[in-house]
């Protein structure tokens, strides 16, 4: 009986190591056939205005027009897919998705799974507190509750400077949000962008002059896809040196 | 990157293996309190609904009891979890440890009402009017007769129910409890590497379910050594 137990767990077990092997084995498959590739597949996640965001069916943002323009470039189709934030990375160094687009920040532990394409905006984590928080900059963080969206820079950065204790990771920076604007948390730090989205929608907060952190955001791409980043750096040289790129963040921040 | 150095990046690193250790308390935590909660609240509902069902007594409490199973068997936990967090104690500071309880309690609570009223349905009839020939009144007759045979009957459908709810307590991350699943992809977020963390995870499950399995089947064993 019980040897029968055992070996039905080691069944389980190899095949799910069967399963995965083969995973991986034909993602490799598609990289070497390296045949024209006609959409080029980003992956995001659509909840962060105003870099994605849903207007109705569609993803729209500074990212989401940005890299319709690069794909543009390329003479390819954008096609986005949606995801959580923590499952971008995977995403595109599996090879589901070519391009990982999502105000992602340049970051050492990230480069060891990706390629970053050159950055292409700067962007800075700031911290969002209730109107009358006795909280004036980062310094004034310590020991209070800090909201963040899991897998973020802001949720990195204030593991490492606060501890674990300090820090309650939500799905979603609205929830974030939504908890400090319920008094259940005492700030949260995020991007500026979306900040400012969420503070003009929330009554009674604010965000911080005082910056938390600043950052380069980047495009990823699967590690030794050489050929791609070539590419999409040039894409991204032009749009900015014509002035597409202005345009658009232009359209999305005022 | 080699398996042992993914292993060390996963786990090791920045003591990694805590976000899966201190998640595993909390998963276990919440379990446990939201089975009492469940069990007890089940079987309240389940005698309500049971003693309507026999005697036709306690029409109002019944429908009510109806009404609440309709409710929170008709809307995914995941869903009543947030509603209990952000719209029913939007503007209360309440521990997260106890919404989740009570939302996975709740919840399990209308599944379980269910299967112990089906054990208290599924004896038979006559057990019942042998109780009541007997001189027992409807309640001791219930006690002492019916629910020891409903239970033994409820068994098996009951482990079942607290497996589920086991591995439903894995939504918790939603509202940024740091449950086991939530420690998973907590270090998923921080080493990007799908693999390790959700398998440890998995397993995790897995083992404590084989565990909890086991000990249903000794309870059911034991059980049925009374039938002598």
């Amino acid at each position: 009986m019980k040897m029968k137990k055992l070996g039905l767990v080691l069944t389980a077990i190899a095949c799910m190591g069967m399963i995965t092997a083969c995973g991986s084995k034909d993602s490799a498959k598609g990289d070497s056939k390296g045949e024209e590739k006609k959409t080029l597949v980003m992956a995001t996640n659509a909840e962060f205005p105003p870099y994605e965001y849903y207007e109705g069916d569609e993803i729209v943002g500074i990212d989401a027009e940005f890299a319709a323009a690069i794909a543009e470039k390329l003479g390819m189709e954008l096609k986005i897919e949606d995801m959580a934030f923590n499952s971008i990375l995977s995403a595109v160094s599996s090879g589901k998705a070519d391009l990982g687009v999502a105000g992602m920040t340049v970051d050492e532990t990230r480069k060891k799974q990706v390629d970053f394409s050159d950055s292409y905006y700067t962007g800075r984590q700031v911290i969002i507190v209730k109107e009358d928080s006795d909280i004036a900059g980062p310094d004034g963080l310590e020991g209070k509750k800090i909201g963040v969206q899991e897998g973020t820079t802001g949720d990195i950065y204030t593991t490492d400077d606060f501890g674990d204790e300090a820090i309650e990771r939500y799905n979603k920076g609205m929830e974030a949000v939504q908890a400090l604007a319920q008094g259940k948390i005492d700030a949260v730090v995020i991007d500026d962008q979306p900040a400012q989205t969420f503070v003009e929608q929330v009554e009674g907060l604010k965000v911080l002059e005082a910056e938390y952190a600043e950052e380069d955001y980047a495009i990823a791409l699967k590690k030794g896809n050489t050929e791609l980043l070539e590419k999409v750096n040039a894409a991204i040289k032009e749009l900015k040196e014509d002035g597409t790129f202005d345009e658009i963040v232009a359209k999305y921040i005022k | 990157m080699s398996l042992k150095e993914r292993f060390y990046i996963n786990f090791i690193e920045d003591n990694r293996w805590h976000y899966i250790v201190d998640g595993l308390k909390v998963t276990l935590l919440v379990t446990f309190c939201a089975v009492m909660i469940g069990v007890v609240l089940g079987f309240l509902l389940a005698i309500v609904r049971a003693t309507y069902d026999k005697t036709g007594r306690l029409k109002i409490a019944n429908v009510l009891c109806k009404v609440y199973i309709t409710i929170i068997r008709g809307t995914p936990v995941v869903v009543q979890l947030l509603i209990i967090y952000f719209v029913i104690f939007g503007s209360v500071n309440i521990s997260k440890e106890i919404v989740a309880v009570l939302a996975f309690g709740m919840n399990s609570s209308a599944y379980v009402a269910e299967i112990f009223r089906s054990g208290i349905m599924s004896v038979d009839n006559g057990q019942f009017e042998a109780g009541r020939s007997l001189g027992f009144n409807y309640t001791q007759t219930m006690v002492h007769i019916i629910m020891p045979q409903a239970f033994k009957n409820v068994l098996p459908a009951l482990g079942n129910e607290f497996i589920v709810l086991l591995k439903e307590t894995s939504v918790a991350g939603y509202i940024a409890l740091q449950d086991l699943t939530k420690g998973g992809d907590i270090i998923r977020s921080r080493t990007f590497d799908a693999f390790m963390p959700l398998i440890a995870v998995a397993l995790i499950y897995l083992v404590m379910v084989m565990i909890f399995t086991k000990l249903v089947e000794l309870l059911e064993r034991r059980l049925r050594n009374s039938d002598h």
